[in-house]
């Protein structure tokens, strides 16, 4: 396509005047560019943090934050590698009981905050082996029999905290307090807050963007499009299942740590089935498979309460009923239209969208030269 | 021993129960392999309509019966010809994803008309005092009994249905080979939404008799996650692909959770649905009774 793009007038169709090689190293290195991209994302980040109030922080940008470590990482497994799980909440509620066991048992009061970075790293490695469990299992199932097995995953998982020898060691259904470190000098806590969740899920979301655009995120795809052209291609297609389930587990798992620290309570009833089909509505409504999309869909599914409490009180809806099921009645029509009106969902909106000014630019482009 | 068998007969009624909810994702998966992740919604918005008119109306309990039944099949056959059509011939995933729409919008519904703050309770159908076998009570009362009986009839209409009727033998044609029976004159796509609907009668049922097993049932969420789960573990043990199957899973279902509760310890009934679940598709992935099959490359 960038070929017939060159300008009519040119004699010499020159392939390398491409808008890929336009920025020079950033378009060949791949990791550099992700980098780049980060830091750039990091900065703005960091402005909004900044010129937010508390409540903003508190409310909106911090939960955004760590539901979209859960939702990029599911979006992982389900847009890119073609599995489905309905459980993810439960990967997130192994994350949260990790950082609070841990912070229990490991007082490290000279250390403080750089103590979050390796209790971030445990609670990803935790979630990441029992997210092993279930890919193993998950690996030899398909769609269907995928989805009913997670969803049992997250109706049953909560429960364990009630488990008779377990409820000691987990709180039963009050949870455990999370001992967070409290932040350091000169830093206000919801901005603190709010600026170790936004770390996190850049990281998260660089890690994830390479992933994608590595061999690994090719050979997801390819087991996604089509298991049986995959395996004759010399993929190992329960290999490349597993280790998606892994590094999803893992991300969902950092997603739940930061719910905890923030949340300074790691309870079985945050981790229920509505988070985990919250996330699912999220990544759909994001367009499922792109890293924007769970930015996006994270976003929506953050503020969607506030946004229906707004419209409740615009058109005099004072029934609190009506406004605190408006969300779920959107994330359903949100869900089930998806996929039949707008499957590709906002990411794809807003692709069309460029492609659309980028075709109006060049034709004024060439109208110039011509 | 005394203990054991009571437990047992407990789990019967329990798991006649799960079985009319296995049934419900059975008929679907076998007319349009879809496994309908609504169906614990479905049958709680039919519960709930029960329930507001035996409550809010004083209306007589098998009326609300009826009224239930027919919420179901009106439910289930708008959702099929409305949301699922679109997505019958598409990757598993999208139905997936359509089917847990409906369900987040259900609940969503039920929330905004009945509200989530309370539990409401539904009468069961019959006294729910165990018979006494001389001094000593069992664990199965006159309300059970009507249940274990209201599934055993509701099997046998369903199998009467397929194979005694027109109707039954053009939806077994129309699940078997859509495009032979096109050919051959039956209107395919209205089969598959009388299907639905008819799992979603069956659903209506259990999830009456499941309401009056317990106080506090009725509500948006809760026991009728749960039950969804009991009966998509129930139908997977059953293979997902027969009646009877599903009716022997959801037996085997309740009988184990009966002894699971009271020997091991009766807070994490999900998380022994979860094992057993995750054991029977590791092990048997076509269900308990299936026959060897070849595997597809």
């Amino acid at each position: 396509m960038s070929q017939h793009d060159a300008p009519a007038g040119a004699l010499v169709a020159a392939p390398s005047t491409t808008s890929r090689d336009r920025f020079g190293v950033l378009s060949r290195s791949t990791l550099l560019r992700h980098t780049l991209f980060a830091l750039i994302g990091f900065g703005l980040y960091y402005g909004l943090v900044q010129i937010s109030s508390d409540i903003w922080n508190s409310a909106y940008i911090t939960p955004t934050a760590y539901y979209v470590c859960a939702a990029a990482g599911l979006t992982l497994l389900v847009g890119v590698s073609g599995q489905i799980s309905l459980g993810h909440g439960a990967f997130m509620m192994v994350g949260a009981y990790t950082t609070a066991l841990v912070l229990q048992h490991w007082h490290a009061p000279n250390h403080g905050n750089l103590q979050l970075i390796p209790v971030l790293f445990i609670a990803a490695a935790v979630s990441a082996v029992f997210g092993l469990v279930v890919g193993l299992a998950g690996a030899r199932l398909r769609g269907p029999y995928l989805a009913g097995a997670t969803l049992a995953l997250a109706v049953g998982l909560p429960q364990v905290t009630e488990y008779h020898s377990l409820t000691t060691k987990l709180g039963g259904n009050q949870g455990l307090i999370v001992s967070t470190p409290s932040p350091p000098s000169g830093f206000d806590l919801y901005r603190w807050q709010s600026l170790i969740a936004g770390i996190a899920a850049i990281v998260i979301l660089w890690f994830l963007a390479n992933v994608m655009r590595s061999r690994l995120g090719r050979s997801m795809r390819a087991v996604r499009d089509d298991e049986v052209s995959a395996a004759l291609a010399g993929l190992s297609v329960p290999r490349v299942q597993v280790l998606t389930f892994v590094i999803s587990a893992a991300c969902a798992g950092v997603g739940g740590a930061l719910l905890a620290l923030v949340k300074l309570v790691a309870g079985p009833g945050a981790f229920d089935l509505a988070l985990s089909l919250g996330l699912l509505a999220a990544i759909v409504f994001g367009g499922l498979g792109s890293l924007a999309g769970a930015v996006y869909g994270s976003i929506v599914v953050v503020l969607l309460p506030q946004w229906s409490q707004d419209f409740a009180n615009a058109v005099h809806i004072h029934s609190g009923k009506v406004t605190n099921n408006l969300p779920l009645l959107v994330y359903g029509v949100v869900l089930a239209l998806a996929m039949l009106v707008f499957p590709s969902g906002l990411q794809g909106a807003v692709l069309r969208l460029r492609a659309v000014i980028m075709a109006q630019v060049t034709r004024r482009q060439r109208s110039r030269a011509g | 021993m005394f203990r054991f068998l009571n437990l047992t007969l407990a789990g019967i009624s329990n798991g006649m129960i799960f079985a009319a909810v296995a049934l419900a994702l059975v008929l679907i998966w076998r007319a349009t392999r879809i496994v309908n992740f609504a169906q614990g919604a479905m049958l709680m918005v039919t519960t709930f309509i029960a329930w507001d008119l035996s409550q809010n109306h004083g209306v007589n309990y098998w009326v609300c019966m009826i009224v239930a039944i027919v919420a179901g099949l009106i439910i289930g056959g708008v959702s099929e010809r409305v949301l699922v059509r679109p997505v019958e011939n598409g990757p598993p995933i999208n139905a997936v994803i359509v089917t847990l729409g409906l369900f987040i919008f259900l609940q969503g519904l039920a929330g905004a008309i009945w509200g989530n703050a309370q539990a409401h309770s539904y009468p069961p159908g019959y006294s729910i005092i165990g018979y006494k076998v001389g001094s000593r009570t069992l664990l199965f009362s006159p309300n059970d009994l009507y249940i274990v009986l209201a599934v055993t009839v509701m099997l046998l209409a369903l199998y009467l249905l397929f194979n005694r009727t027109p109707v039954g033998l053009r939806m077994r044609a129309s699940a078997f080979n859509p495009e032979v029976s096109r050919l051959l004159g039956v209107h395919v796509g209205r089969l598959l939404t009388v299907g639905w609907a008819l799992a979603a009668a069956v659903g209506a049922v259990a999830g009456l008799l499941a309401a009056g097993t317990q106080p506090g049932y009725v509500a948006p969420s809760g026991y009728f996650d749960a039950l969804l789960v009991y009966g998509f573990t129930a139908a997977v043990i059953g293979g997902l692909d027969s009646s009877v199957g599903a009716v022997i899973g959801g037996l085997l279902l309740g009988v184990l959770l009966s002894w699971a509760d009271a020997y091991i310890d009766n807070n994490v009934e999900g998380m022994y649905a979860l094992i057993i679940l995750i054991a029977v598709l590791m092990l048997r992935p076509n269900g308990l009774f299936a026959r060897p099959a070849a595997r597809r490359v």
